[in-house]
């Protein structure tokens, strides 16, 4: 593959290599990252192609020091990454923290695995509370990018760039074991930048002797210094909730229940959905892509017509809540979680569905 | 058309490659794939496995509980996967390794002496190709024709010409069981 990279044709690719490069053509000038499974071709891919292209990779002693090289590099207003798994991205969070206080661009992938604590290697969604309110101390979002194939990998890997470009700040993929593992086929679109993304000459810092100096720091000890500052972060949160909320819908016009799913769950309820439409229920499909800004206000529309909804992800209720924080009182919200590496079987998801259909007024079906 | 493949046998054996080459193969035929290897702390000796999804159609899940076609080439994995195979599906074995009948007698069973015909070819770790062989000539998955003029060359980029030689006809003479 890296000899030649055959842009614009079909190719077949792992997930944690698809994102690798599209870091490479969206630009991406520097590389830190520390091993952990399951994405460890990632970092793998990326210490031979960055070289290639004569950038910087550097294997860090620690997840703390690839996000802070992150925070310096941002700072001179260059495009760089890190990626990790799950109890690596904790270690991570104090950095991403400094970094949205900072208002710098950064991107990152977390492909997650199974938690708490050392967890295990299998595939899991557990760490969408992590990602999806900020992760480390403080008032603040991260753009979280939830893709359910390789082809989204690498096409939100490269959108992930231009949107910590166009609001200065960290974004990030949040994906699971299968997404990183699999192989599909996909295109290897060229990298064409989001239009109109905004210079960065007056607040990246460079050559103190051509430039005047510059302060970056997540340091404001005066309060109404420190609190404009969250307020400032705040309003520029609201504009990315109006511009950047990306979701999906499938045969929810008349739908009786609509799954709601991410990532890898959002194909295997599909199947379930197939499968039940085959068995005579009106099933349909809510599938948010951005985790942050979750799509509330499109769920809370299909609140309105819809009776029931059932949430299938590899955490235990964690969009769950989102969902029901979406659509207030307005629908049943049933809840069908695995963990820690357990996936969930189609056919058992579509006996949930019928148990949910079936449920007393003032039942919630949950499978565990 | 979806068949789901489970490739099974013990890590060395080249399973994964089995399921890559079988991937590519649909990718280069226009049809739709996805692949997905058992990961993690694996070594050689142990046991190994991957799934391969093909199909003329979108893939939703691509997990695979019930696969339509397994391909095993020892012992454990017959003892592991012989269950999931949905009924009327293919077990495609490796009795070069497995001194045991399949049980089941809602699906068909093709055996293969893989790696007596491997050594025969050349030598015994071209024992995947030729199970590879037999199963695209028996189900027509993919094409041999794509395997031996695409795919070899592409997933098995740097090899040496004597080894390529070797599998591609490895490959032949496992398809030649099925004809």
């Amino acid at each position: 593959m890296s000899e030649k990279i055959p842009i614009g044709e079909k190719v077949l690719m792992k997930g944690n290599e698809a994102m690798g490069e599209a870091a490479v053509q969206a630009g991406c000038m520097a590389y830190y990252g520390y091993p952990i499974t399951p994405q460890n071709e990632l970092t793998a891919y990326m210490s031979r192609r960055m070289l290639e292209e004569g950038r910087i990779f550097i294997q860090t002693e620690s997840e703390i020091g690839a996000i802070n090289m992150c925070y310096g590099t941002a700072a001179v207003g260059e495009r760089c990454m890190t990626s990790s798994s799950s109890p690596g991205m904790s270690l991570k969070q104090e950095g991403i923290s400094y970094i949205a206080s900072a208002s710098l661009p950064v991107f990152f992938v977390n492909v997650n695995r199974g938690g708490p604590g050392l967890g295990n290697i299998a595939p899991a969604q557990s760490d969408y509370f992590q990602s999806t309110r900020g992760g480390g101390h403080g008032d603040y979002r991260v753009i979280v990018f939830g893709p359910t194939n390789v082809q989204e990998l690498y096409d939100f890997t490269m959108l992930g760039f231009d949107v910590a470009d166009k609001y200065r700040m960290p974004t990030m993929i949040l994906a699971d074991g299968i997404l990183g593992q699999m192989m599909e086929p996909l295109v290897l679109h060229e990298y064409k930048p989001l239009p109109d993304l905004p210079s960065k000459a007056d607040w990246r810092l460079g050559d103190p002797a051509t430039k005047d100096p510059l302060l970056v720091t997540s340091l404001v000890l005066d309060v109404p210094g420190m609190e404009q500052r969250n307020l400032d972060l705040f309003h520029k949160y609201e504009e990315i909730t109006k511009n950047e909320t990306r979701y999906e819908e499938v045969d929810t016009d008349d739908a009786d229940i609509v799954l709601v799913a991410y990532g890898t769950c959002a194909r295997i309820a599909r199947s379930a959905m197939e499968q039940a439409r085959e068995e005579g229920m009106k099933v349909g499909l809510f599938r948010p892509i951005t985790l942050w800004p979750f799509p509330s206000d499109p769920l809370s529309k299909l609140a309105d017509r819809v009776e029931h909804m059932l949430v299938v992800e590899l955490s235990l209720g964690q969009m769950w809540e989102d969902v029901r924080l979406a659509t207030g009182l307005k629908t049943k919200v049933h809840l069908h979680g695995r963990t820690a590496g357990g996936i969930p079987g189609q056919a058992d998801i579509v006996e949930h569905l019928q148990k949910a259909l079936d449920s007393k007024s003032d039942e919630i079906v949950r499978n565990f | 058309m979806t068949q789901k493949i489970r490739c099974a046998g013990f890590g060395g054996q080249g399973i994964v490659l089995m399921g890559r080459l079988i991937a590519y193969s649909a990718m280069v035929e226009d049809k739709h794939t996805t692949f997905f290897p058992q990961y993690g702390a694996a070594m050689r000796g142990g046991t190994a496995n991957c799934s391969v999804i093909v199909a003329d159609c979108d893939i939703a899940a691509p997990t695979v509980e019930e696969p339509d076609v397994v391909l095993i080439m020892n012992g454990p994995s017959l003892d592991k996967f012989e269950d999931t195979v949905k009924p009327g599906g293919w077990i495609f074995y490796n009795t070069s390794l497995i001194d045991r009948e399949v049980k089941r007698d809602d699906v068909n069973v093709f055996k293969v002496a893989a790696n007596e015909i491997a050594d025969e070819v050349g030598s015994s770790r071209s024992a995947n190709m030729v199970m590879l062989g037999a199963f695209v000539a028996k189900l027509r998955t993919i094409e041999l024709d794509t395997l031996l003029t695409r795919s070899l060359d592409a997933q098995m980029h740097g090899k040496s010409e004597r080894v390529m030689e070797l599998n591609r006809k490895a490959l032949k003479r496992g398809a030649s069981l099925a004809e």
